[in-house]
């Protein structure tokens, strides 16, 4: 191109420039132009991935505090005059006690000195409902413990607990704040002597929901969705593999085959409440199946993660070369034993790997189970699959609701386990695929 | 009582595998070259003929009892019960269901309701009895009739394989159930609907306000179900969402296929693509906690009025959900463009930009279109960014920072409250589903098309 002389046409009045110079004097700008373009792209890359980083680090700088939990060493005297006066060891009179009056008397003992039927329901005010419980499951465990006294580390109220993790402004008002200036007087002198701890929360992990935030747990949802994922699991993962090998393997290809297909292809792609509108008024409303119910959440996220099982699967097995079937035709297979005991393992990886991704995906849906009745207020952790339930992601809807600063930490928290059984289940899908993936 | 049934005729097939198989053997004189197919079918068949029709009417069962008894036990209370409304009645058969389970009643009950419950139980015993006769003696019957079929000549494996071609077939059809389903479902219960809310309001309606009256003399009750502003507020909620998702998704798109080094992609694809798998539960507990108070406080500091619920925060996060959407499937779709397009672009000179921008886009915009849609009818149907985050009042409005609801919040609303479920708030509920499925619908399909004719066009 160097070597290109200018050349004078006929026609023109003027001659053209040097095509380098014209080159030239545009490379700048396109040059300029090139590194914008690829700013345009790292900016783009960068937003998507701050706000990765911001949604962890948002998460998990509410939701840690929340793993831990005031709890106050109170001295308790087990009278036998309070909790067993007739002294028979009678299980129905331990069951019955009354218990916080064993607290409310060890709170009276850490603070001789208040007085006064307001100070006192304040000072009382610094425990959970939950310490009487406490006290009565370990009597029941134990009726040795009657007649003995102990210090004993009981639950904190919720407020107690807020204010301890510093997410109470002491320097506002009091009537601005939920806990009153004695109270807070209470718990500075509780904490100089060490009487008032934050021990790891194990009520999170092994109670179900609760209006008392300090006393709220995720177990219930937890097995509730664990009860929703193994009916999923059971009913989509044969049905999905299933279609997936009739499809693949079997299908003549006809009309019938392709509105299966286009079917399938939409299905993935219908929102996720309209599959709650379905559950609703064909399993609800036709079939009368008990509402809240892990069954129902179950076969409604199966429909659901049903195409996902069956791309997955129908990718699986497109991937399994055409010449393994080929050599078990030949050697006297028939259709079916070359696609079970050839084609079908060799692409089982591939299929559990989506499967997981779907049970994913399941796992985190919450918009369908609104619509059969799972936000329902249990308390109860469910048993079995008729039990109403909910799940771990609609708990988190309902509890993002509610108002006390406790429950948003507790939200955080349950956010993060859910996002930690996210990560394990896609982790898995990653190693499954390494391992087994195989490449023709 | 169910269950051990159920592992009653389980074990009972397993057994009759064994049963199946050892009859082969026998019947060919313990040379399997005499059998037709391997002794395992014969095992598998007598398996099939003892477990399968057992099964079915095992299921059939359970489905049908509980209905068959309530019909029964109605038929047998006294006429004073049974000429009761139908939903007084329904009330009393909740209350004679609580009883015999032993859970509390709403009422103290009666002679008569606890004599139904009596006979309830009793009926449920003789059903449940029965059920185990009839499916024992189907499950010995079919392995009876199994052994005594089993010959060399039994085309064992052909009829196995029959069945579990038939199983493939049936689940085939699911997916078309589905849709069935679906579709049935909301077009009844929407044309219910409609018999109370002339269709024109519903479409072309400017205000709505679900409330219906409970008792007829009500003031302010006439409900206006008039779905245009929860489009507009679906509309303008997803069309944030778009402004944010598409330029983000397309351009990381564009880095990650044409300058990205290998490294920098196998690191940074995964880790955008982490945001698609976050619940949406999680992004509507960020929208409404995090990102719409930020909003409030830079929309005060700035003089302007912003609504606690805005629109732009559920839109915002809602865009950040579904750049990973538009990315990846604008990353398949950039990625199929032939080489040979690119490689002509650079031979003539073209900088890598300017072949994206002339050759690349131009010849990748149906398929990025396609995903666009894709994600505009995700952006749609997504229900839990706005329940959580956007309002409830149906403002007519393009002002994304007032506060505009939804049509799957409407849904939500109108179905997790209490209330019967003829009301018109409860079909309005199912109205809305059709509307939003027809409108993903159509919308799925163009891309999908688009999707695919772009495809067939490079292969």
């Amino acid at each position: 191109m160097s070597t290109h002389k200018p050349t004078v046409h006929p026609g023109l009045t003027r001659p053209e420039r040097d095509i380098k110079t014209i080159v030239n004097a545009s490379l700048a700008r396109r040059n300029a132009a090139e590194r914008r373009f690829r700013w345009y792209g790292l900016i783009a890359i960068g937003l998507g991935l701050t706000f990765v980083v911001l949604m962890f680090s948002n998460i998990i700088g509410r939701g840690y505090p929340a793993f831990w939990q005031a709890y106050i060493q109170i001295p308790i005297t087990f009278d036998p005059a309070v909790i067993d006066p007739d002294g028979q060891r009678d299980p129905r009179a331990l069951a019955n006690a009354d218990y916080a009056a064993l607290v409310r008397a060890g709170m009276r003992q850490l603070f001789p000195d208040v007085q006064g039927r307001q100070e006192l329901r304040a000072l009382y005010g610094l425990t959970s409902s939950d310490a009487a419980f406490e006290l009565q499951t370990r009597v029941q465990q134990n009726p040795k413990l009657i007649g003995m006294e102990q210090e004993v580390w009981l639950l904190a109220s919720a407020t107690v607990d807020t204010f301890i993790k510093g997410n109470i402004n002491r320097a506002l008002d009091e009537s601005e704040r939920p806990i009153k200036d004695n109270q807070i007087e209470w718990i500075d002198k509780l904490q100089t002597t060490g009487k008032i701890e934050k021990q790891f929360n194990s009520i999170l992990f092994s109670r179900g929901d609760s209006r008392e935030p300090e006393q709220a747990g995720i177990r219930g949802a937890l097995m509730g969705s664990l009860f929703t994922l193994m009916v999923t699991f059971l009913l989509s993962f044969p049905i999905g593999v299933a279609t997936a090998v009739y499809l693949e393997e079997f299908a003549p290809k006809n009309r019938w085959t392709d509105l299966i297909e286009v079917n399938i292809n939409n299905l993935a792609a219908v929102p996720s409440i309209v599959f709650g509108l379905l559950g609703l008024a064909v399993f609800i409303n036709f079939f009368g199946l008990p509402r809240s119910a892990p069954l129902v959440g179950g076969l409604v996220l199966s429909l659901m993660t049903l195409p996902v099982i069956i791309i997955a699967g129908r990718a699986a097995l497109t991937s399994v070369p055409p010449s393994i079937r080929e050599a078990a035709l030949g050697m006297g297979a028939s259709k079916l034993q070359t696609v079970g005991h050839h084609v079908l393992p060799l692409a089982m990886p591939g299929m559990l790997t989506g499967s997981i991704i779907g049970m994913a995906r399941a796992l985190g849906e919450s918009a369908p189970l609104l619509m059969i009745g799972m936000v329902a207020f249990i308390v109860d952790v469910p048993k079995s699959f008729l039990d109403p339930a909910t799940v771990l992601p609609v708990q988190i809807y309902l509890w993002s609701d509610l108002p006390e600063r406790a429950f948003v930490e507790r939200t955080s928290a349950a956010i993060m386990v859910l996002l930690a059984f996210m990560i394990l289940m896609n982790g898995l899908a990653i190693v499954l695929r390494r391992r087994f993936e195989r490449r023709w | 009582m169910r269950l051990s049934l159920l592992l009653t005729l389980i074990l009972l097939s397993i057994g009759g595998y064994y049963l199946g198989r050892r009859r082969a053997f026998a019947v060919a004189g313990g040379h399997i070259r005499h059998l037709h197919s391997l002794p395992s079918f014969y095992g598998s068949y007598a398996a099939l003929w003892c477990g399968l029709p057992a099964l079915i009417v095992f299921a059939l069962w359970i489905v049908l009892q509980p209905n068959v008894i309530t019909d029964l036990v109605v038929a047998g209370m006294p006429p004073e019960l049974r000429n009761l409304p139908p939903d007084r009645l329904n009330l009393a058969i909740n209350d004679l269901k609580n009883l015999v389970s032993g859970n509390i009643v709403s009422s103290a009950p009666d002679p008569a309701m606890l004599a139904a419950a009596d006979h309830y139980r009793n009926l449920q015993v003789i059903g449940n009895a029965s059920l185990w006769v009839v499916a024992l003696t189907l499950a010995i019957a079919g392995i009876v009739h199994a052994w005594r079929s089993i010959s060399p000549t039994l085309r064992a494996r052909n009829r196995v394989e029959r069945v579990i071609d038939l199983f493939l077939i049936i689940s085939s059809t699911v997916a078309i159930f589905t849709t069935i389903g679906i579709v049935l479902s909301v077009v009844f219960e929407s044309i219910l609907f409609f018999h109370k809310v002339p269709i024109t309001e519903f479409l072309f309606g400017l205000q709505w306000s679900p409330q219906t009256a409970l008792r007829s003399d009500q003031v302010g009750s006439s409900g206006a179900f008039g779905s245009v502003p929860l489009f507009t507020g679906t509309l303008l909620i997803s069309g944030i969402a778009m402004l944010v998702a598409v330029p983000i998704g397309l351009m990381s798109a564009l880095f990650l296929s044409e300058y990205a080094t290998p490294r920098f992609r196998a690191i940074a694809k995964p880790a955008l693509e982490i945001l698609a798998g976050i619940p949406t539960v999680v992004y509507g507990f960020f929208a409404a906690l995090t990102v719409a108070p930020l909003i409030r406080q830079i929309g005060t500091a700035l003089g302007l009025h912003v609504a606690s619920e805005s629109a732009l925060a559920a839109g915002l996060v809602m865009g950040i959900m579904i750049i990973p959407f538009v990315s990846s499937l604008s990353d398949d779709v950039i990625n199929a463009v032939p080489q040979s397009m690119r490689d002509g672009s650079y031979a003539l000179g073209a900088t890598r930009s300017e072949t994206i921008k002339r050759v690349l886009l131009p010849a990748a915009l149906p398929g990025i279109v396609g995903s666009i849609l894709l994600a505009v009818s995700r952006a749609i149907g997504e229900t839990m960014i706005v329940v959580m985050a956007a309002g409830l009042s149906a403002n007519l409005t393009a002002n994304p920072l007032a506060a505009v609801t939804t049509v799957t919040v409407q849904i939500v609303t109108l179905l997790t409250g209490d209330q019967e479920f003829d009301s018109a708030k409860t079909l309005a509920a199912f109205a809305l589903g059709l509307l939003l499925f027809t409108v993903t619908l159509i919308l799925n399909v163009i891309a999908l098309h688009v999707v695919r004719k772009y495809r067939e066009q490079y292969e």
